[in-house]
């Protein structure tokens, strides 16, 4: 079916978008490169001295460095797994017969609409402020004391926030997958006596592999960038306790106006995101025949 | 029979279905109510949830103190504009990839992809020098071009894996009877993806709505959309959770409408090629 | 008929040319009361000026100073009047980003401006910014709570006197805390009121060959003394209290005394924003028995011109009906002399209307006055500043530093080990900055 002159138009045809988001990754990423060996501090203008690894040395030995690349992978992999096991059981649930599936429906995939900034100001004022929130209201009417989610767990507080915006996505995809698995499977093992959980495992669970990959793939590529999120909630803090890569290389770069150690920081993020692309390519193969 | 469901399973169902949707909905429900509060209401303990004083003020206030239906326009310019620009350039190269495979496929879509995976505060310096010699700042244009580029990868994506469900024997059949290139895509590739390039348009219409980072650092006043409007009512000073949720109302209503209305569309196409 | 068409074309034509003439300004502002008002009032100065334009773009503080420097740094020309502070502008105008206005209109009357204000914008002999409203730092008490407690706070008290009149004031089963203090962090945040406090302990940031002294015996005591406070009659969620968390709190009747920004005494003594308006009182920012120095902190808000302005008549126009006489009377006419732009002009603090409205107005003054950014430390230092130290590392180290502080405040850190992080990232920052210079 392929033949040379569908090839040569397919390429014709590919090439557009190719070209726009090489453009769009090469133009501004050499800029940065080549930032990332000088001293330029948008706030020092003058001679932008040439100074080597300086800029990295500098990153890489910053104390915030390591707790941001595990916040970074804890972030991800609490969302994660928050939102893949709370959509798989969502899914399940909704699968159920009952009455006003519609509404259940628009319920839970409302969250996914609201803006990362929207969602993340509610939660922090609106929510998990420890003296006018509404958690703290609860807190107080069971006679406990308030709970300060932002400065005692502030990371949970972000995964947390972060999953209620994901969770509806997970479900969906979860959902729907679910309901293309064919039905008589399911009652040919009821037949057989498998109880609920064998069925789970055995029967459902497989099924959704691909769908679950997909969740995956998809999430980690918004997460890996999580940042108004943290910006409106806690700044990083305390300490370093919610500084992901993001949120270091904006401090550097917007904070500090540390152009240069901004984009080595941005180049060291670019290596990292590029591994766990790798990563999850691998992992694609196996699932997934892209 | 087990799968016969009785009336009392259905009714545990319901329940704990109802009940958990209802949560997840909560701090959207809450934020609706609150804007419709007096500030002293609004952070009343204990807290009251229909029984006050039902007030329009916050709203009032806040389109007195910002334009709020120009900062609406330029979000519908922003997210449509950058969706049907995107689609544009996804639709020939998913195309190509889902009906033209090479070995180079699978990278391609993963190279894409990784580009997404890019910090954005890493080029922010980098844009905004480009932006400012291209004279874009601050204009809608040069935000359609760059929330375009950061969403393309994700449309790519979806219209191909929504392509590759099209069986290649339509095709083969559309060639049979002399149909070329275009029209083969106008007439009979087109009109099967259309679910799938509908459930695309609204995915991106939605994440370009809420692209906070780009849309927030490259405008001033003229381009301003709804997340540079919120991001006046973040942390004002007194009381202002009232005005605050009455404008997280405004930023997200429109959205959120048109999420619901066509969240049968969306689902169809959210599959990313998860089902086969 | 046809002379209709003629006079309608000739009409549009002339509305066309009116329409082009009338230039846009944009302003960049932070989301503070003061400006929103500004923003509010802009009519009269719209009404007078038919051919100006005012966009606006109001931002949070920090989200607006990043955005200006981003702007003014590359040259990006976004905006034609931007809000800074008093620490950026002597900066920018070494750099040549910023306008001199040193030729307002008559009747603006540049010798007015707050003396200490004045020299704190004004670069080489010239001024580069116009101020907004000006502040200092004071203690802010609630009279009932004090005489509740049977605790009496003096003019000029110690921190050992705020200290007692806090654990006093504190009943955490009603939700009164004694003492609310800024903990989110920032350089313009927590690390203004630790570093004023610091000052008044008799530390400072660097000695003489820039070397940093977080680690010394002044910063200990400070610091242990704040976190002491705030742990023992600090309000929950703390170390993400800043200034506006804080005076939503004391608002709400919720903290006992409250040490910040002298700008917050007109917003505690409102009628309709503050619940316990009618029993708040004054005093000037604490120190530490035998250190003469009362923390120094002075800021004032100001309207600047970026030099990639394309409208700097225009922007001049504004800037100038924003910052006169006339707009403080403005303000009074409609909401009152209380609401008046506070700390910029000596003739609002002469004016008799305003010190009866205004209980605030004469300790505002004398903060403002007693304030030396020349000399922010007992202690020889090379750097002049406040509560800021005044060189362009700072925003970075003072935000980095005051992370530690706040994580120390939430629990997460010790005390020792919060000041020695801060000691060695400030270090580290500064030699990465090629200090000393």
């Amino acid at each position: 079916m392929a033949t040379a002159h569908s090839r040569s138009a397919a390429r014709l045809m590919i090439s557009p978008a190719v070209l726009l988001l090489l453009g769009w990754m090469l133009i501004p990423l050499s800029m940065t490169l080549y930032f990332s060996f000088l001293r330029y501090n948008l706030l020092m203008p003058g001679a932008h001295d040439f100074i080597g690894f300086m800029n990295y040395r500098f990153f890489l030995t910053d104390p915030a460095f390591f707790s941001a690349l595990i916040n970074t992978l804890l972030l991800v992999g609490g969302v994660l797994v928050i939102t893949v096991f709370g959509g798989v059981l969502l899914a399940i649930l909704l699968d159920q017969p009952m009455w006003g599936q519609g509404i259940v429906r628009v319920l839970v995939i409302a969250p996914f609409f609201v803006m990362p900034t929207v969602s993340a100001l509610v939660w922090k004022n609106m929510f998990m402020n420890p003296v006018n929130g509404l958690f703290a209201n609860i807190f107080r009417a069971l006679g406990m004391q308030p709970f300060d989610f932002l400065g005692q767990a502030p990371l949970a507080s972000i995964i947390l926030i972060v999953s209620w915006g994901w969770l509806p996505f997970a479900t969906l995809i979860l959902l729907t997958a679910l309901q293309s698995l064919d039905r008589d499977q399911l009652e040919a093992a009821e037949m057989d006596g498998a109880g609920p959980l064998s069925r789970f495992f055995h029967i459902m669970l497989p099924h959704l592999a691909r769908a679950i990959t997909v969740v995956v793939l998809i999430q980690t590529i918004f997460l890996l960038s999580v940042f108004a999120e943290i910006l409106v909630t806690t700044n990083g803090g305390p300490g370093y306790a919610t500084t992901n890569i993001t949120y270091l290389v904006y401090a550097q770069s917007l904070l500090q106006f540390d152009v240069g150690g901004g984009s080595a920081g941005g180049i060291v993020a670019v290596i990292l995101a590029n591994i766990v692309a790798i990563f999850l390519m691998r992992m694609i193969g196996k699932n997934l025949d892209v | 029979m087990a799968h016969t469901p009785t009336k009392g399973r259905k009714l545990l169902f319901t329940l704990i279905a109802w009940t958990i949707g209802f949560l997840i909905f909560f701090p959207i429900l809450w934020t609706i109510l609150t804007s419709f509060k007096t500030e002293a209401e609004a952070i009343a303990s204990p807290p009251s949830f229909v029984f006050f004083d039902w007030t329009l003020d916050n709203y009032v206030e806040v389109q007195e103190r910002s334009a709020y239906f120009r900062h609406f326009w330029n979000s519908v310019v922003i997210s449509v504009g950058s969706t049907v620009l995107g689609l544009l350039v996804a639709i020939p190269a998913a195309w190509s990839m889902a009906f033209v495979p090479s070995k180079q496929t699978k990278n391609v879509l993963m190279w894409m992809l990784s580009t997404k995976m890019l910090p954005p505060v890493g080029v922010l310096i980098p844009i905004y020098l480009i932006f400012r010699d291209a004279g874009l700042l601050d204009t809608l244009t040069g935000l359609v071009i760059v929330v375009m580029l950061i969403n393309l990868p994700i449309i790519i994506w979806m219209l191909f894996t929504y392509f590759r469900e099209i069986p290649g024997e339509i095709l083969e059949a559309a060639r049979m009877d002399g149909a070329g290139l275009r029209s083969e895509i106008l007439y009979v590739l087109t009109p099967m993806a259309v679910p799938g390039i509908a459930s695309t348009l609204l995915l991106n219409i939605i994440l370009a709505w809420n692209e906070a980072f780009w849309t927030l650092n490259l405008t001033a006043a003229k381009s301003a959309p709804l997340t540079a409007f919120i991001a006046s009512y973040s942390s004002p000073e007194g009381l202002f959770y009232a005005k605050l949720s009455a404008a997280s109302t405004m930023a997200i209503a429109p959205i959120l409408i048109l999420g619901w209305f066509s969240q049968k569309q969306l689902v169809r196409g959210l599959t990313f090629g998860a089902v086969k | 008929m046809r002379r209709s068409i003629w006079a309608a074309g000739a009409v549009s034509v002339l509305a066309f040319t009116a329409a082009a003439h009338a230039e846009t300004i944009t302003i960049a502002t932070v989301n503070n009361g003061d400006m929103i008002r500004m923003q509010k009032l802009a009519e009269d100065f719209t009404k007078n000026h038919p051919d100006i334009q005012l966009e606006w773009v109001t931002l949070e503080e920090n989200v607006l100073r990043q955005r200006v420097t981003t702007d003014i740094a590359t040259k990006g020309g976004q905006y034609d009047v931007m809000t800074i502070g008093n620490y950026e502008v002597p900066i920018w105008a070494k750099q040549d980003w910023l306008v001199a206005l040193d030729d307002m209109p008559d009747g603006y009357d540049t010798d007015d401006i707050l003396p200490s204000i004045r020299s704190a914008l004004t670069y080489e002999d010239k001024l580069y910014a116009a101020p907004f409203y000006g502040e200092s730092a004071m203690v802010m008490y609630r009279t009932d709570l004090a005489e509740k407690a049977g605790v009496e706070i003096p003019d000029q008290p110690t921190w050992t006197d705020i200290k007692k009149a806090a654990e006093a004031m504190t009943d955490k089963s009603n939700e009164v805390y004694g003492i609310c203090l800024r903990g989110k962090p920032g350089w313009g945040e927590n690390m203004a009121f630790l570093t004023a406090m610091a000052n008044s302990y008799g530390a400072a940031w660097f000695d003489k060959d820039w070397k940093a002294q977080l680690d010394s015996d002044e910063w200990k005591a400070a610091v242990n003394d704040y976190l002491d406070m705030m742990n023992e009659d600090g309000p929950p969620g703390a170390s993400s209290n800043g200034f506006n968390e804080n005076l939503s709190l004391f608002q709400q009747g919720k903290c006992g005394i409250w040490i910040d920004a002298t700008v917050a005494a007109s917003f505690v003594t409102d009628p309709d924003e503050s619940t316990v308006a009618d029993k708040v009182a004054f005093a000037q920012f604490p120190n530490k028995e035998g250190v003469d120095n009362h923390g120094n902190w002075l800021w004032s808000w100001n309207l600047a011109i970026p030099t990639s302005t394309d409208s700097e008549d225009a922007a001049k126009q504004f800037i100038a009906w924003a910052t006169s006489k006339d707009y403080t009377k403005l303000v009074a006419d409609k909401e009152g002399w209380r609401a008046a732009p506070p700390g910029t002009r000596t003739s609002l603090y002469e004016n008799e209307e305003y010190q009866k409205a205004a209980p605030f107005a004469e300790m505002t003054l004398n903060s403002m006055q007693a304030a030396t950014p020349d000399k922010p430390s007992v202690q020889d230092v090379p750097y002049t500043g406040g509560q800021f130290v005044a060189i362009p590392e700072f925003q970075g180290i003072g935000t980095a530093v005051g992370q530690m502080f706040s994580a120390a405040l939430a629990g997460q850190m010790s005390a020792d080990q919060a000041i020695q992080n801060a000691q060695q990232l400030t270090n580290r920052e500064m030699t990465k900055a090629g200090y000393p210079k």
